[in-house]
């Protein structure tokens, strides 16, 4: 039999239906790719004891009307597991084990996934590269000098180095969709308010949102459905029926209107990427789509208006983290303050503090109006420019980054640079909507490259229907050779 | 404008880390080009644009004021780095 856990999602659990293979065998096949891919430090955390029991537990008593039967899943380390330590890729979080469980994973679990290992991530997932993790650096599995993005670095690498059949991660500034894109995999960011924040570690809680990482958009509707839903427990969770996004994919999207805004053309973008774009919207004209241009003015001002957003509101989520109730303590000080102070300071990582730094300047007297209500403002406009478009088209196609993944240590010491791989990605999370990454070609060095489609609010089946008659079409091969076993 | 030494300490200050000597330099070069880099929005005229607080077309839901867990003070302390019988404990703070 051919190797199992290369697969996909929705492929293996066509093989646990059938009992060609239990959810046991399936477990352990995983559970030896994980301990053969070491290099890759892609977990913080595995839970294989826990995985063969729950595993062996379903095998006894298996319900095969379950969306996700049998499943191990690995999850980012930025989702509380009950009983599991959970890091948030962090010191000042190193010891910490969760009463109680996020409302996703829980979704998860209660459509008969278990959970498999926890992946590394960006420090309270500031990053794009996973270079910010108190556990090291991640590596991609596309090569070994190069990172596989971030801030869900961990969950794009184990995905790609058939290490977990899906995943999930979370998305504030393109965290999801720019690791699989340099993955050359698919990953999903919902409408602001589908999937609920219970439970999730907070980074910018008006900009936060779960999403599945898979293989493919089968998989990708199959995790969605899965894990949304109304919650009571999230104040902003959107109250409406439940879809069935993996019954209800469809390839005929002939008619449809895309629009191709000329603003995501920038400024020494590689022509590579314009190559794909090119190559994407050929493939959608073919597949019987009007492509219409269009312009969305405000876009150069998203990244300088989220690195306003973020940073103020995660200088107030992150104010929690005091040494007193969870997480680390640093022994030094003579007082209160001081013991404050210094388990912050030896708690965090530089790229946290430096946002910390930034939000609580620009949220401090005096500079308030000058900076987090100017962004406030722009962020209206960035947001009304997607509106105006909307009324015209159904969809936007842009590539999803300016570049595919870049080598560790590249751009460490550039915050700025860091920062403007997520020029393509950031404007979605401003104006609240779903958008996906989809792998659509390979640069001349063999790296994945993708390209982003946004949708209207709540209108995920859309963007995964023209992704899925694209994938079809697109003849993309993500051909990994496993160099870390 | 730039932030000067002073001031990424006063900042630092408020946001309750402490920085040396050293990490106020690289604090100071870093923010000052980050600074500059969100000081782009000076370009655009926003004077008669209302603020976005919120992308739901929803207002925040209310729920009633009940109890609907407790008896849960065991957890809630377990995850702490210092404790005493029912209480989280902390340096000293009044003489």
């Amino acid at each position: 039999m051919s190797d199992i856990t290369n697969q996909s999602l929705n492929q293996i659990i066509k093989r646990i239906k059938t009992k060609e293979i239990s959810s046991t065998d399936l477990t352990k096949a995983y559970i030896k790719n994980i301990e053969g891919a070491k290099k890759l430090n892609a977990f913080v955390t595995t839970t294989f004891d826990y995985a063969l029991d729950k595993a062996k537990q379903f095998d006894n008593k298996p319900n095969f009307d379950q969306l996700l039967p049998g499943i191990p899943l690995a999850v980012k380390d930025l989702f509380c597991t009950e009983n599991f330590k959970t890091t948030a890729g962090s010191n000042i979080l190193n010891n910490f084990v969760p009463s109680y469980e996020s409302t996703v994973t829980k979704n998860l679990w209660d459509n008969g996934s278990f959970l498999l290992g926890k992946l590394n991530c960006d420090e309270f997932a500031m990053g794009s590269s996973n270079e910010t993790s108190y556990f090291g650096n991640v590596i991609n599995p596309v090569g070994d000098q190069l990172v596989p993005g971030g801030s869900s670095g961990g969950s794009s690498s184990a995905l790609a180095a058939d290490l977990t059949p899906a995943t999930i991660g979370t998305d504030t500034g393109g965290s999801i969709r720019q690791p699989a894109s340099f993955t050359g995999t698919v990953g999903l960011k919902p409408t602001y308010g589908l999937c609920s924040r219970w439970g999730i570690v907070a980074f910018a809680s008006s900009l936060d949102q779960a999403g599945p990482m898979t293989k493919d958009i089968t998989d990708c509707a199959i995790m969605l459905e899965a894990m949304s839903g109304f919650d009571e427990k999230d104040s902003t969770s959107i109250n409406k029926k439940k879809e069935n996004y993996s019954k209800n994919l469809k390839d005929n999207i002939k008619g449809l209107k895309i629009g191709i805004p000329k603003e995501y053309r920038v400024d020494n973008m590689p022509k590579e990427i314009d190559e794909l774009w090119e190559k994407g919207k050929k493939i959608l004209k073919d597949l019987g789509v009007e492509l219409i241009d269009i312009s969305l003015p405000h876009t150069k001002y998203a990244l300088p208006t989220y690195y306003i957003v973020a940073p103020a509101e995660a200088s107030s989520n992150l104010a929690r983290y005091d040494g007193v109730r969870y997480g680390f303590r640093s022994e030094k000080g003579k007082d209160l303050i001081e013991m404050y102070e210094n388990t912050r300071s030896e708690g965090f990582g530089d790229e946290v503090k430096r946002r910390i730094l930034i939000g609580t300047y620009v949220l401090s007297s005096g500079y308030y109006d000058a900076y987090y209500l100017k962004a406030q403002k722009v962020r209206q406009l960035i947001k009304r420019d997607f509106d105006d478009n909307f009324t015209k088209v159904d969809a936007i196609l842009t590539p999803s980054t300016p570049s595919s993944a870049f080598k560790i240590g590249e751009k460490t010491n550039d915050p700025v640079s860091m920062y403007l791989n997520d020029i393509f990605t950031v404007p979605t999370n401003l104006a609240g909507l779903p958008a996906l990454s989809l792998p659509a070609g390979l640069d001349k060095q063999g790296l994945p490259l993708g390209l982003q489609l946004i949708g209207k609010p709540l209108d995920e089946q859309k963007i995964l229907n023209i992704g899925y008659a694209f994938e079809k079409n697109c003849e993309f091969k993500n051909e990994i050779k496993k160099w870390w076993s | 404008m730039s932030l000067d030494k002073e001031k990424i300490k006063h900042v630092a200050k408020l946001a309750r880390i402490s920085v040396n000597e050293a990490k106020v330099d690289s604090l100071t070069k870093d923010l000052n080009s980050i600074f500059k880099f969100i000081e782009q929005l000076n370009e655009l005229d926003t004077n008669k644009v209302e603020p976005l607080t919120s992308i739901l077309n929803q207002s925040l839901r209310s729920r009633k004021d009940e109890i609907n867990d407790g008896k849960i003070r065991e957890k809630v302390l377990k995850n702490s780095p210092k404790d005493s019988e029912e209480f989280f404990v902390v340096p000293k703070v009044v003489e």
